[in-house]
């Protein structure tokens, strides 16, 4: 589904640059749940940036799919964006004068679903995240781990090839973290292939596979035996 | 670009924050205002001027003859002369652009003394001995009969032509007019046509205060010879008498042994270059209306670029979010400029709207309180409307441009971050 070769990424800081990914390789399957582990400056999110089209990497080959993702103009990375990929921010990103339901329709308004389509759809996904009757509610009316859910939502809704979050439960207590995982987890049982940023062991075991970033190079990469979130969500 | 998502998206913008978007709305409202208020202040000034012009041909100047300031061809300075009928011809003959030539004599003038009496009433009027041409040039509507023609001319006929106001003075309500008599100056005439014209003088009244006879009748009844007191010219469309005047003034003072310098010799009045100067006059007030104007309106324009930068600033993070999800930067783009026009539309209709009912209260204050000197129906044309509503339009593209541009010139990934 996803695969790298010799990505390198620097940022420029006046006259000195900051190599941040040094060649980095690997390849990711279709409904694999990868964690991106490393300390805080690692370069996980520059990595998910350049994943999610978001950024450009200075050199290698990112083939999503078998397309490969080159040179795009904006107008096209905006599209790519919107059909191969899902996001899922530490901070929810959620557009604080729309409705949940609104805020999950929005990447099939860009698809140009029409509206009836587009409601029953948002719907849908909002009741697979447990929130169907908070469709109605402004993000400031719900909790942090109801608006993560609503984010999750919104990433699913345009049924991507890939999900990616970047520290997903960065922002939530332990228990809530657990329940997104919970939710990540068994949107993953579905066959969806999902790349999870974090720094944090506990929720990086709830994945299939970490993928250890240092110093900008990839230390280990390695599967592990998933730890069920369920267990510790009542 | 006019579905409903788009619209209500609009909305929700321009309504979280109501106090910002009425203040920034104001500043367009405003200049769309000044600049109605200003136009429609100058067309009612214009409208004023232009009646008191009345229906008389603008292409027009009268001339007269005065004494002589230059010895010529061995006759004195100081020496007073007056035209003659023969001079019409050889004008005619040697300035084949005019119109109309009418010459005049005259009787009576404003404050003069009684000079027509008609049984046990008398009155003051101007009495003109006149061609039918100067109906031509000075328009009038006959009220009943008919104008002089050539017959009358020819045949030196005794019958007059008055006003409504002479009527009004010499005749009873309901008393037939036309075949009466009235002496003036004790010659009878028979009254043939009563006429009404629109004022050239302010108020209207001296101008139905006139009685027109056959310009012969005339010479023979008050012994005038082949005088002439005055003429009224007239140039073709297309020739402007002021071009004209020169060789006109020649013409007499040839035939008079006036000395062709001599500048006081023959007085003249020309209304086109009259009417030039007050049409100039107009055409500068308009373009100071729409300096004016303009320029209120090019601050509420940058007063609406600069909360729609404020605007896109705030909203940074949200323009990230929506690019993150795949939303076209042009949609963006349109997004912002659509707000902006659609603010300074909505905010230029208010201005349009209450600037035309503020037209209206100041008409129908004008028409209770009565007419007021050179200030008649100020208005604006739909053409100025519709001119108002194209700058706006412009104007609401021009404030989006700038913010639209830097809302996508933002990169994603910059608006994310979290720090
Ligand atoms: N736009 C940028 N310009 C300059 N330096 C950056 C930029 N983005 C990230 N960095 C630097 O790159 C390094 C990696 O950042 P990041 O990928 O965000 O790490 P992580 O997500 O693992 O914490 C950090 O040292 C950070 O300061
Ligand atoms: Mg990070």
């Amino acid at each position: 589904m996803i695969e790298i070769k010799d990505l390198h990424k620097s940022y420029k800081m006046g006259s000195n640059s900051l190599h941040v990914l040094k060649g980095l390789n690997f390849s990711i399957a279709e409904g694999e749940l990868v964690a991106i582990m490393g300390s805080s400056g690692s370069g996980k999110s520059t990595l998910l940036n350049i994943l999610g089209m978001l950024d450009e990497a200075d050199s290698g080959t990112y083939d999503l799919d078998g397309v490969p993702i080159k040179n795009l103009n904006e107008t096209k990375a905006a599209k790519y964006r919107n059909r191969f990929l899902g996001f899922i921010f530490q901070s929810f990103n959620l557009i604080n004068y729309k409705s949940a339901m609104e805020n999950v329709a929005l990447p099939l308004y860009y698809q140009k679903v029409p509206r009836k389509e587009r409601e029953e759809k948002a719907l849908k996904y909002l009741a697979q995240v447990g929130l169907k009757e908070w469709a109605g509610h402004l993000p400031n009316e719900l909790s942090g781990g109801q608006k993560q859910r609503v984010a999750i939502a919104r990433a699913l809704a345009a049924e991507p090839k890939v999900l990616m979050a970047d520290e997903p439960t960065g922002a939530l207590d332990s228990k809530t973290s657990y329940e997104v995982m919970d939710l990540i987890q068994k949107i993953n049982d579905e066959g969806n292939t999902i790349l999870v940023v974090t720094h944090e062991e506990d929720i990086a075991h709830m994945c299939k596979r970490i993928v250890h970033l240092k110093d900008g190079v990839i230390v280990e990469d390695k599967k592990v035996e998933q730890v069920r979130a369920a267990q510790y969500v009542k | 670009m006019f579905n409903r998502d788009r619209w209500k998206e609009i909305l929700e913008v321009l309504t979280s924050n109501w106090f910002r978007t009425v203040l920034t709305a104001f500043g367009v409202f405003w200049g769309i205002f000044i600049l109605i208020l200003l136009l429609s202040a100058g067309k009612g000034l214009e409208n004023g001027i232009m009646q008191d012009f009345g229906d008389i041909s603008t292409n027009t100047m009268f001339m007269w003859s005065r004494s002589t300031t230059k010895s010529y061809k061995g006759l004195p300075k100081g020496r007073s002369f007056l035209f003659k009928v023969e001079d019409v011809q050889s004008i005619r003959d040697n300035v084949p652009e005019l119109k109309f030539i009418s010459p005049r004599n005259q009787l009576g003038d404003f404050n003069g003394a009684n000079n027509v009496v008609r049984g046990i009433k008398t009155g003051a009027y101007n009495v003109y001995g006149d061609y039918p041409e100067i109906s031509k040039q000075d328009p009038m509507t006959m009220t009943s009969g008919r104008f002089l023609n050539y017959n009358d001319i020819k045949e030196k006929r005794k019958i007059a032509i008055i006003g409504e106001g002479v009527r009004a003075g010499l005749y009873d309500k309901d008393e037939e007019v036309l075949g009466s008599f009235i002496k003036i100056q004790g010659v009878n005439f028979m009254v043939v046509g009563t006429y009404k014209k629109k004022s050239n003088d302010g108020d209207g009244e001296e101008g139905q205060k006139q009685i027109f006879v056959p310009f012969t009748t005339f010479s023979q009844a008050f012994n005038r010879g082949n005088d002439v007191g005055w003429m009224a010219i007239t140039a073709n469309d297309g020739t402007s008498i002021t071009s004209l005047k020169d060789k006109i003034m020649g013409v007499v003072k040839e035939s008079h042994k006036v000395h062709p310098d001599d500048q006081r010799a023959v007085g003249h009045f020309d209304l086109y270059e009259q009417f030039q100067r007050v049409q100039s006059l107009f055409g500068a007030l308009r373009f100071i209306a729409y300096f004016v104007g303009i320029l209120v309106l090019l601050s509420g324009i940058i007063g609406v670029s600069n909360i729609m930068l404020i605007v896109v600033k705030e909203r940074t993070k949200e323009i990230g979010i929506r690019r993150a999800l795949g939303e076209d930067p042009w949609s963006i783009k349109l997004q912002i400029l659509m707000e902006s026009i659609f603010l300074t539309i909505i905010s230029g209709m208010a201005g349009i709207t209450l600037g035309a009912l503020f037209i209206y209260g100041v008409n129908t204050l004008l028409d209770i309180s009565g007419p007021v000197d050179m200030f008649v129906n100020p208005s604006v044309s739909l053409g100025v409307v519709v001119g108002a509503l194209i700058i706006l339009i412009f104007s609401g593209l021009l404030a989006g441009f700038i913010p639209a541009q830097s809302a996508i010139k933002v990169r994603p990934i910059d608006a994310l971050r979290t720090e």
